[in-house]
């Protein structure tokens, strides 16, 4: 493995923090408590350190809880995954990347597709919608994390499922947080 | 039971429901990945509350920060007030949003479109 290589790609991408590993929820408070003090550091105005930690933490949960969905697959690799966040002209930019079963990318590219085709009042109202249908996940998500990111940044989630069997894709997210008015 | 409180941590508020007083306070952060186990307590304090409930009774939630796994345990205990309320306790829900925070503010304002209750959007300078 060539160390040079994915340290200066990360120095490229000014990636600011990146992570391959099972994802607990230990680490995650060590994740969160890491980017506060590095965009205090970095003299982060309060408004895009906000949306950018509120954002961080919906994405950060989403491959949390969908870790715990995949423990049924024999793999250990499965149970693993990986986010970088960078840096680049006053946009963060937030990957995250993780293994899910193909049963399962039909029913979640539904849903992406569907936030991706509401505009910013649309978005409001299913927002609502959803926060009130009564349903609750094991986890309390229920499904508003997808919306609350495209609400929050303002842009379209962009994806990407890429097969790697017949049994498990590898699923990508690529959120980008900037200080426009939306 | 005159009073249900927990000390904040930096994925969890701190709560302070004072029964005697009518007076819930809830401030911090809320970002637990499990949520639903958290809010748990203090919706089983509002259930006893509510039968024997003061004449009214105030609620002001602080927060820094919310994940959407607490968003749908914010409406549970919300809509234990709108009962509350409904059973003859004047609430008043004083929703505090930090300056600049135009999300918190949104999301006071999508709370108070879902429930029945007299909310104030207080802004607080950072």
């Amino acid at each position: 493995m060539d160390v040079f290589d994915i340290y200066d790609k990360m120095e490229r991408n000014n990636i600011l923090l990146s992570f391959k590993g099972e994802i607990t929820s230990d680490l995650l408070t060590s994740i969160l408590q890491i980017m506060e003090n590095k965009m205090d550091n970095m003299q982060e105005e309060p408004k895009m350190k906000k949306k950018v930690y509120n954002v961080l933490v919906e994405c950060l949960q989403n491959l949390y809880h969908h870790l715990d969905e995949i423990t049924e697959v024999d793999s250990e690799k499965i149970r693993s995954a990986i986010f970088t966040i960078g840096k680049v002209d006053n946009k963060y930019s937030i990957i995250t990347g993780n293994y899910i079963l193909n049963e399962n990318i039909n029913g979640l590219r539904a849903r992406l597709d569907e936030v991706n085709s509401l505009n910013k009042e649309e978005l409001k109202e299913y927002y609502k919608r959803i926060l009130n249908n009564g349903e609750m996940s094991m986890k309390g998500g229920g499904g508003l994390g997808m919306i609350d990111i495209a609400r929050k940044t303002g842009e379209k989630l962009d994806y990407n499922f890429l097969e790697i069997d017949n049994k498990v894709s590898f699923f990508t997210l690529n959120i980008k947080v900037s200080n426009q008015q939306n | 039971m005159e009073k249900y409180s927990i000390e904040g941590t930096p994925k969890t508020p701190s709560i302070n429901f004072d029964l005697n007083g009518g007076i819930l306070e809830v401030k911090g952060r809320s970002i637990p990945e499990n949520s639903i186990e958290f809010y748990k307590p203090l919706v089983d304090a509002l259930d006893k509350y509510a039968s024997a409930a003061k004449p009214a009774t105030t609620v002001n939630v602080q927060l820094e920060y919310f994940n959407t796994s607490s968003s749908k345990c914010i409406l549970d205990v919300f809509k234990k007030l709108e009962g509350i309320n409904k059973g003859g306790s004047a609430v008043t829900i004083n929703w505090h949003y930090e300056e600049d925070d135009e999300d918190m503010l949104e999301a006071g304002e999508d709370y108070q479109a879902i429930i029945n209750v007299p909310f104030k959007m207080i802004m607080v300078n950072e």
